[in-house]
């Protein structure tokens, strides 16, 4: 009973040093930001019923394609990455998963203006630099019709189950490497069986890395290891709406879905945290192991001090 | 040369040429102590199989470390950590053990101090075993530095600076210990062989001293009672084991220990696979940067206490404090001046010098890991300010302590 006592006192001492050095303490250094779970309620509802045919029609005629390839309708990029992040400072993004990956209401915002949508217009308008991505002026209707028009069609033809994988390289990948997964800004690298083209390839991602550093101000940091650096609620929050977390940041609103935020965090957790399920299933295993240990050093030492007491 | 007989068996072959029956017999069978112990007199054996952990999760990590500014982090959070099987979890183990070894130390620490564990003939145990705690924080503040990670770099560069010594300056003495303007390539290879050699040695010499040292005044017991060895383990070994004030360290204390190191070991486990993050600082997995300073830089738990007391003075006065909080403790046996040999509770104002030096050391590290702005400034200023009060008080009120 006395030794139950002084196992308490053990514990509370503990647990006061833990939670005051813990949970308390990072609520203090880490003001907390909660999710608003990808709702992007500053954004308008669509108030047009959009159609995905006329939308096809619409979208070729409103130029997207001048910039955006979409691989999905046979539509490739119209330059490489290096090209067109040396117009645009990053590059544009192929369009085939956009439906799928990005928020309806965030599609539509983006089109009717870019900067808006993005939350970057502290680093451009305010600037008094152009975002390169112009805002759509309509095609001579009900512009509303014709963008709800567009956010359909892109939805029509985006696969319903992108991999992890997919959502991350469309959302965060032309920006952000993740060595540890063998990405890079321009794409998986290769394996080369001459030294001479992994080097070209290598001075390629040089190159990109240039014109994105200019165009932000600093290089994107590698996302190999964020999910253990940032944590899941810091990594879900800060994707929601950057500037929440980091003020002034050159970052954009990403603008995914619910849905696709999971993957997202699913393959950064893929990446850095590749063992978290063996983890689980071993530490059940350990578990069990040391309870049937501590019954029996328990029996040992009853049977030894039976004739002790 | 000696004579010797066939040997009937492999135990009496090697005890004609090892003695291995006496050295169960003095090491083993009858090493007494005494009976009336609680758990926490388990510790060291709990601290021993720790130690046991870290060296061999130790040497399954080196086998794949690079102690490479350029390949360090890489080689512990992809290699380690993806490629190797199981690397994940002899890191998690090393590193989740690095950290409860020193709640250990600590409940090790203050289990002696409220049992008056250091007086009387004791004072080398208390000596010897402050000896390993400074050898362990130099051992784990070496391998934090391993991982090559933000909080290793910053962490590195904010305590090698704090050997320039204030106002004189020694930045010679800095680039000295670093070898190199900044943490760097030379930097890492010295920490690195400080962690995996010379401090590890250190440590095993001294886990012997501190055996060596528990053996002629025996262990401490619950009410601090002074026994005859002699005739308690006479009247054991007659078979009066209820009556015998005595035990056999094995199996008898052995069991016991084992029974704690198992629900010890279910609590250490539980934190390696469900609950890690206290022990590796997420700042940490981030790679070094020495461009990009992080907001907030802070060691690890069982450091913030000292960090505390250097934190809120001006810088000179603030390096003597923080020196005075690194010796004061080996200074104990010296400065309690009261013969008594009993727990804290029977010996009037100590009892609550003990319990206020907890405290305030509790205060101290969680002050210590909080931005030093505001309220928490003043609080650990205070906290600072009792923490050496209590040790220049100490004497004074254990001096006129009445007899138990």
């Amino acid at each position: 009973m006395k030794e139950l006592k002084i196992l308490g006192v053990v514990v509370f001492f503990t647990l006061l040093t833990y939670w005051g050095v813990e949970p308390y303490a990072h609520s203090v250094m880490h003001p907390h930001v909660e999710s608003d779970g990808f709702k992007y309620d500053d954004l308008p509802a669509l108030t047009k019923k959009g159609d995905a045919q006329r939308g096809a029609q619409t979208f070729l005629s409103a130029g997207c394609t001048g910039c955006h390839g979409v691989k999905a309708a046979g539509m490739p990029a119209p330059m490489d990455p290096n090209a067109a992040a040396a117009s645009f400072g990053v590059n544009p993004p192929d369009l085939s998963n956009a439906g799928s990956v990005y928020d309806e209401k965030f599609l539509a915002a983006l089109i009717k203006n870019p900067e808006h949508a993005l939350m970057v217009e502290h680093k451009f308008s305010k600037m008094g630099r152009a975002y390169p991505m112009p805002a759509f002026y309509g095609v001579g209707g009900d512009k509303d019709q014709e963008v709800a028009d567009i956010v359909a069609y892109l939805k029509s033809i985006a696969k319903k189950d992108v991999t992890p994988k997919e959502a991350y390289e469309l959302a965060c990948g032309r920006c952000h490497a993740m060595h540890y997964d063998n990405w890079t800004q321009i794409g998986e690298k290769p394996k080369f069986k001459h030294k001479k083209d992994e080097l070209l390839f290598e001075a390629k991602v040089l190159e990109y890395q240039d014109h994105l550093t200019k165009y932000l101000g600093k290089l994107p940091p590698d996302l190999s290891m964020y999910i253990r650096s940032r944590g899941e609620h810091y990594l879900k929050t800060f994707m929601e709406n950057p500037q929440n977390l980091l003020h002034g940041t050159a970052m954009p609103r990403v603008g995914v879905t619910a849905e696709a935020a999971e993957k997202v965090l699913e393959h950064m957790a893929d990446v850095g945290d590749a063992k978290r399920h063996e983890r689980t299933s071993v530490g059940v295993k350990v578990m069990i192991y040391l309870f049937i240990f501590a019954i029996l050093a328990y029996l040992w030492k009853q049977s030894l001090w039976r004739e002790l007491h | 040369m000696a004579h010797f007989e066939k040997a009937n068996s492999l135990e009496e072959w090697l005890d004609q040429r090892l003695a291995i029956k006496t050295l169960r017999r003095v090491l083993a069978e009858e090493y007494w102590i005494p009976k009336n112990i609680n758990f926490l007199w388990a510790m060291g054996m709990v601290l021993a199989v720790t130690f046991g952990i870290l060296l061999v999760s130790g040497i399954f990590l080196l086998m794949y470390y690079q102690p490479n500014v350029k390949l360090a982090f890489d080689s512990v959070n992809y290699t380690i950590m993806k490629e190797v099987e199981f690397g994940w979890l002899w890191r998690h183990m090393h590193a989740v053990a690095a950290s409860v070894v020193f709640l250990i130390i600590y409940i090790h620490m203050f289990t002696g101090i409220y049992y008056g564990s250091y007086k009387k003939g004791r004072e080398l145990i208390w000596i010897s075993g402050m000896l390993l705690f400074v050898t362990f924080s130099a051992e784990a503040f070496s391998g934090y530095m391993l991982p090559w990670g933000q909080m290793s770099y910053w962490a590195g560069m904010v305590i090698t600076n704090l050997f320039s010594l204030g106002s004189l300056e020694l930045n010679g003495l800095v680039e000295w210990i670093r070898g190199d303007y900044v943490p760097g390539q030379a930097f890492l290879d010295r920490f690195f062989m400080l962690h995996v050699l010379l401090l590890p040695l250190v440590i095993m010499a001294l886990i012997g001293l501190h055996f060596g040292t528990l053996r002629i005044p025996h262990v401490n017991n619950q009410d601090g009672e002074e026994i005859d060895f002699d005739a308690e383990a006479k009247k054991y070994l007659e078979g009066k084991k209820k009556e015998s004030k005595v035990i056999r360290f094995a199996n008898d204390f052995m069991s016991k220990d084992m029974f704690v190191v198992s629900i010890f070991l279910i609590f250490y486990f539980y934190l390696v696979f469900w609950h890690f993050d206290f022990a590796m600082d997420p700042i940490n997995f981030d790679p070094a940067d020495g461009l990009k300073t992080p907001p907030h830089i802070y060691p690890e738990w069982y450091f913030l206490w000292s960090y505390e007391i250097l934190r809120p003075f001006p810088k000179d006065p603030g390096l003597v404090a923080f020196g005075f909080a690194q010796v004061i403790f080996f200074a104990l046996p010296f400065l309690d001046k009261s013969p008594n040999v009993a727990p804290a509770s029977r010996r009037g104002t100590f009892k609550y010098w003990f319990w206020l030096l907890l405290v305030d050391m509790i205060v101290l590290t969680v002050m210590g890991k909080l931005p030093p702005q505001g309220i928490y400034s003043t609080i650990g200023l205070v906290a600072a300010v009792v923490f050496i009060g209590l040790w220049v008080a100490l004497p004074f009120i254990t001096k006129n302590e009445k007899a138990v």
